[in-house]
């Protein structure tokens, strides 16, 4: 147990990295606390304004190109996010988010420096100068998370241009195998780089001690409660039972069988 | 069938006029929809310069945003038609194709106040060269097409520079909107109200973040809010070129007020005076169903439409549910490809507002909705269709609120 006041969830730059509705996941935390009796408070860092090292939980999600590097520049600055992910705080970086806690990232045709919190890279295309660049990875993205998460099959939505691989001799693990959709883009048999594509075997995301970062974009939380409870454990030590929302396991049945591959 | 056509047409548009007419005549026989799709699509493919032949020798106002365009249209028409016919793609064909065929028929003099979609602005514009060019707001819409907002407004920047003879009417409280304007030869600058910042900012200028109070919002680039001379001051007010004035609509809310002042100052350069465009406009209640009390069903109950597309159009929603008696809310939930089939913006709309409501969940992604209410701490209950809703609510007239294939769904439904 880490600490016994108020868990602080920080939701870093909405204004910037929130285009695809990420600050849900601040309320699914929030929530998921609440409705254990467990203390709670979220602080929403404004752009601009410095990233207090105190939290216990990070978030960064998703954003259009200029608002990503000017948030990557911002959290750059301070570092107070790699000091806190030092003391033992948690991060889950979605999208544009997860892609600035690497090394580098793509944006407006230049390569920018990110967080370097984990050992990801981000191009528009790994492929040769000659192969025209992969299509915009948008749809429906189904991972099956790494073993060792003891996590269910994880549903989601991604959008991004970007692909994204491990460096050399990385810290940490893929978040899961692509069932559905592309993820980072790593698999080599990427068929056609659209919603649907078959995943070729690729990876998605990655987990580097109390660090998650994937493209499942937007409310991840809201369909995968189970990866929103493994990082309050990991803050929180053993959580007391909750009765969760049945609503969460009716959406999660509605998008397995939507999304079930014939 | 004859038309006799202007003699400056080409032989080539005279055929895809007269193709254009054949092909949405069998479309309606058919009954697949109005036909405008269809019939326009043929005839740009018979006659590429089509659009700017019937496009000039006219007064013509292009309307173009995010939210309230085919509302801001439809006022603009009622101010049009009072100097005489007007022609408008009310039907909400809003690309190459729907223009085209809204200006395809006789008179081709008329008039015209078109709706043209965001990313179809420069090209339709170009063709046409209208008059009057509205810009309303810029926010995202239909996640999944990865529409960066500054794009749109980068584009409509060098549009103005390609229109010489254009004025532009924009809205100054968004500043994408603003920016776009300021490259145009003329504009004339309005307050109709930004209710949804969060994409905007970004300063489109110089990526920096941008400065807001109660007065407005600035750069430190030197871009900021241009001083309006229309803007909407109060529930039933004006500010119009140095004087106030009241006005009354039949559309609810103050958001419609906006799209009036908006549609209100085009008018005026067209031509109509600011009191007979007002009382033209005033006796529109609804637009292609929205805000109109439909049956739901055959048991009696029946609801008001509303249409939310994106969580701008919600927070809309939200002000005019607020204004009105708490009905129960039927939300009706969609994500096919004309919505967006991402719904992660459901994650920016404060549906904690809706707490003390009675509220009904629907639409092909009813169970995304019900998990959104239940951490908003929202209680509601799911239901297969809107008309099962209603029967469940306490009371027999409900406000529904739908995304635009629902919403289309249950207008098609309620209309048979
Ligand atoms: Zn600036």
């Amino acid at each position: 147990m880490r600490r016994s006041s108020a868990t602080r969830i920080a939701l870093i730059y909405p204004e910037l990295l929130g285009t695809y509705g990420d600050g849900g996941n601040a309320i699914v935390l929030e929530q998921r606390l609440r409705w254990r009796g467990l203390p709670v408070e979220v602080v929403s860092v404004p752009a601009g304004s410095p990233v207090p090292e105190s939290c216990d939980i990070y978030l960064l999600g998703g954003g259009e190109d200029a608002p990503q590097v000017l948030a990557a520049d911002g959290i750059r600055q301070n570092r107070a996010i790699v000091r806190a992910v030092g003391s033992g705080a948690a991060v889950l970086a979605v999208c544009a988010g997860y892609q600035v806690i690497g090394a580098t990232f793509p944006s407006g045709g230049e390569i920018h420096e990110g967080l370097n919190l984990v050992d990801i890279e981000t191009r528009r295309s790994f492929a040769p100068p000659e192969t025209p660049p992969p299509g915009r990875a948008v749809g429906d993205i189904v991972v099956e998370p790494d073993p060792r998460l003891g996590l269910p099959t994880l549903y989601g939505y991604e959008n991004h241009a970007g692909r994204t691989r491990r460096l050399p001799g990385a810290g940490g693990f893929p978040l899961g195998v692509v069932r559905r959709g592309i993820g980072d883009g790593d698999g080599g048999t990427e068929s056609g780089g659209g919603a649907g594509g078959s995943g070729g075997g690729g990876t998605d995301g990655i987990v580097d001690g109390r660090v998650i970062g994937t493209y499942l974009h937007g409310p991840v939380l809201a369909q995968n409660p189970a990866l929103a409870d493994l990082l309050l454990t990991w803050i929180h030590g053993e959580l007391p039972p909750l009765d969760a929302p049945r609503e969460a396991q009716v959406l999660r049945e509605a998008r397995r069988r939507a999304l079930a591959t014939p | 069938m004859t038309t006799s056509f202007p003699r400056r047409f080409t032989a080539r548009t005279q055929a895809a006029l007269a193709v254009e007419r054949l092909a949405a005549e069998a479309s309606r026989r058919l009954g697949r929809g109005s036909g405008e799709m269809i019939g326009g699509k043929l005839a740009l493919r018979v006659s590429p310069g089509a659009l700017a032949e019937v496009g000039s020798h006219r007064r013509t106002a292009c309307v173009s945003g995010t939210n309230g365009k085919t509302t801001t249209t439809r006022l603009l028409a009622r101010a049009l038609g009072t100097l005489g016919p007007v022609k408008s793609n009310s039907g909400g064909a809003n690309m190459a194709p729907g223009v085209l065929a809204a200006l395809s028929r006789p008179p081709f003099d008329a008039a015209a106040a078109l709706e043209v979609d965001e990313i179809w602005l420069p090209k339709v514009a170009r063709e046409i060269l209208p008059r009057v060019v509205l810009l309303l707001n810029i926010s995202r819409d239909q996640l999944d097409r990865s529409n960066e907002t500054r794009r749109i407004a980068s584009m409509w920047r060098e549009l103005g520079a390609e229109l010489p003879d254009a004025t532009v009417v924009a809205n100054v409280d968004d500043p994408l909107v603003a920016w776009a304007a300021a490259g145009w030869r003329r504009q004339v600058w309005v307050s109709a109200g930004q209710n949804w910042t969060a994409d905007a900012m970004v300063c489109p200028q110089c990526a920096r973040l941008l400065h807001r109070n109660e007065a407005g919002w600035w750069s430190e680039c030197g871009l900021a809010r241009p001083e309006p001379i229309v803007a909407v001051t109060g529930p039933r007010e004006l500010l119009w070129y140095g004087r106030t004035i009241s006005a009354h609509l039949d559309l609810p809310g103050r958001v419609n007020l906006g799209n009036a002042a908006m549609a209100a100052a085009a008018a005026r350069e067209l031509g109509v005076e600011v009191e007979a465009a007002l009382a033209a406009m005033a006796g529109l209640g609804d637009v292609q169903g929205r805000y109109q009390e439909v049956a739901l069903g055959e048991q009696g109950r029946r609801g008001r439409l509303l249409l939310a597309k994106n969580p701008a159009g919600w927070v809309e929603m939200m002000e005019l549910l607020a204004d009105a008696p708490p009905r129960p809310v039927v939300i009706d939930f969609n994500s096919q490809t004309a919505d967006g089939r991402d719904p992660s913006w459901i994650w920016d709309v404060p549906f904690e507002r809706l707490a003390g409501r009675q509220v009904l969940v629907t639409g092909g992604r009813k169970e995304d909705m019900s998990v959104r209410l239940a951490y908003a701490e929202v209680p509601h209950s799911v239901h297969a269709n809107a008309e099962d809703a209603a029967l469940a609510a306490n009371e027999k007239v409900v406000d529904v609120v739908a995304n635009y294939t629902a919403f289309r769904d249950l207008l098609v439904r309620s209309s048979r």
